[in-house]
């Protein structure tokens, strides 16, 4: 029976080193897609140790990855057709970036996991290639003191690797760019849109049963027949804050991130005005909770952005948050008041 | 300057001429170009593309550079403050994600 590999038959043997395909199979790609979208997530690993791609001998490269599933694969899908090593570094199944910033993918674990694969004995040569992303977290200079390996940073992407082999192991400008572009941006929404949901269905609740509100107490048949108009605006804010801002992050001139996701649910409100008749007061109502939501939602991107520095989102945040907050009290004061008169 | 650039006149970085060798190895690591080497010396070439990561201070082995680093991540600063410690982005719940 041939049963499709899957990450947990990737097991390092002290003898006989596993051997991996280059090539992805049906269950690496359902995997991705389950990834991607926060679905069991956290078991998404490959057991550390040393891995042959192909036929290594003592002379062959040897690449180093986190235990990430995700950054595994597109390290051995590009390494089709060569022999070398890949030494996979137990990053609790992070990837590169995130281990990097967080030490997981540091010196300290990186000499570590060179001693403990006896990389010394497998290979005659005393060089190996760290993902670039990694240098976040290992100091080349360390690593080549405590262990005596030295390091050269390879490509950004995966995908650059051969390009960075026949530059004779060199990562030209283009290669060590770290560029954000739409499709990278696409990538990444699904699992921050799956972020809020529960505190999603929260607001949603309670927009639904205030919309029952009325002078003479709380009318049921009112709730059904008005609780629409500010669901949408919700979903709709929720929605432009973590879908639309990002994708068209470069499209809004404005630097912040609060100012962009604000843009789009100020175009949100509009359209949705177009389409329901509502009292003024509640459009107006609606218009600031959808700013609030938006700004706040397209603010959480900078943990996904590959360009926002630390002080920058500091500074941010500390005039937005105030004004997200008022507008969403105020918002929901108005609502209320919509409700009552 | 790139297609997509933060603020202006945010980031702590900061480069020590005097201990610079030129050895080259920031240029290497930053993944957005901010150094170059001219006349045998790093030089920043446009401060504002930095995202404060980290990469070239922990590789320069001779000190000359100095950031205050860290994920510029919205949710890890807020969860720093509430819990009144150092922000951090934990990317191991789904919570917040820089997947690649
Ligand atoms: S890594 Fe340090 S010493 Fe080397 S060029 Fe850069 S600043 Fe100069
Ligand atoms: S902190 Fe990162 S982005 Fe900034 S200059 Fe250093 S390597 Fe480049």
């Amino acid at each position: 029976m041939n049963l499709p590999i899957d990450f947990q038959s990737f097991k390092p043997l002290a003898l006989s080193l596993p051997a991996v395909s280059t090539q992805l199979n049906w269950m690496d790609y359902l995997g991705a897609i389950k990834v991607r979208w926060g679905i069991g997530r956290d078991c998404y690993t490959v057991i550390p140790g040393l891995y042959k791609v192909g036929n290594p001998n003592s002379e062959s490269d040897v690449f180093v990855s986190a235990n990430y599933k995700l950054s595994f694969d597109a390290l051995r899908k590009n390494l089709d057709s060569l022999n070398a090593w890949i030494l996979v570094i137990d990053t609790k199944g992070i990837n590169v970036w995130c281990a990097a910033g967080k030490g997981t993918f540091g010196t300290d674990n990186l000499v570590k996991s060179i001693k403990k694969t006896s990389l010394e004995s497998i290979v005659k040569h005393r060089t190996i290639i760290v993902p670039q992303l990694g240098a976040v977290g290992v100091a080349a200079h360390i690593v080549k003191k405590q262990s005596g390996f030295r390091v050269v940073y390879g490509p950004v992407h995966a995908k650059d690797i051969k390009a960075f082999i026949q530059a004779g192991y060199k990562a030209t400008p283009e290669i060590r760019e770290m560029t954000f572009p739409i499709q990278e941006r696409a990538k990444l929404i699904p699992v921050d849109m799956m972020y809020g949901k529960y505190k999603l269905l929260i607001v949603l609740f309670v927009f639904f049963v205030l919309s029952g509100l009325d002078r003479t107490g709380f009318l049921f048949a009112k709730m059904l027949e008005t609780s629409l108009f500010p669901l949408v605006n919700i979903i709709g804010a929720y929605l432009a804050g973590i879908v639309i801002a990002p994708l068209l992050l470069p499209l809004v001139p404005f630097r912040a991130f609060t100012f962009k996701g604000a843009f789009w649910g100020v175009v949100i409100t509009l359209v949705l005005n177009l389409l329901f008749k509502v009292p003024l007061i509640e459009s107006i109502a609606m218009g600031l909770i959808n700013l609030s939501l938006a700004s706040f939602m397209t603010m959480n991107f900078t943990g996904s952005s590959t360009y926002t520095s630390l002080s920058g989102v500091k500074k941010e945040m500390k005039w937005a948050i105030p004004f997200q907050i008022a507008f969403a009290v105020v918002g929901l004061i108005l609502f209320i008041i919509s409700k009552l008169v | 300057m790139k297609t997509m650039q933060y603020f202006k006149n945010v980031v702590t970085l900061k480069l020590d001429a005097e201990l610079c060798t030129g050895c080259g190895l920031c240029v290497m690591v930053c993944p957005h170009a901010v150094f170059e080497i001219s006349n045998r010396k790093a030089r920043i070439v446009d401060i504002d593309d930095c995202m404060e990561c980290g990469a070239c201070a922990l590789n320069c082995q001779f000190g000359a550079i100095a950031v205050k680093s860290g994920v510029g991540c919205a949710a890890g600063i807020l969860n720093g403050i509430l819990t009144n410690s150092e922000p951090s982005c934990d990317c191991s719940d789904s919570k917040s994600i820089c997947c690649e």
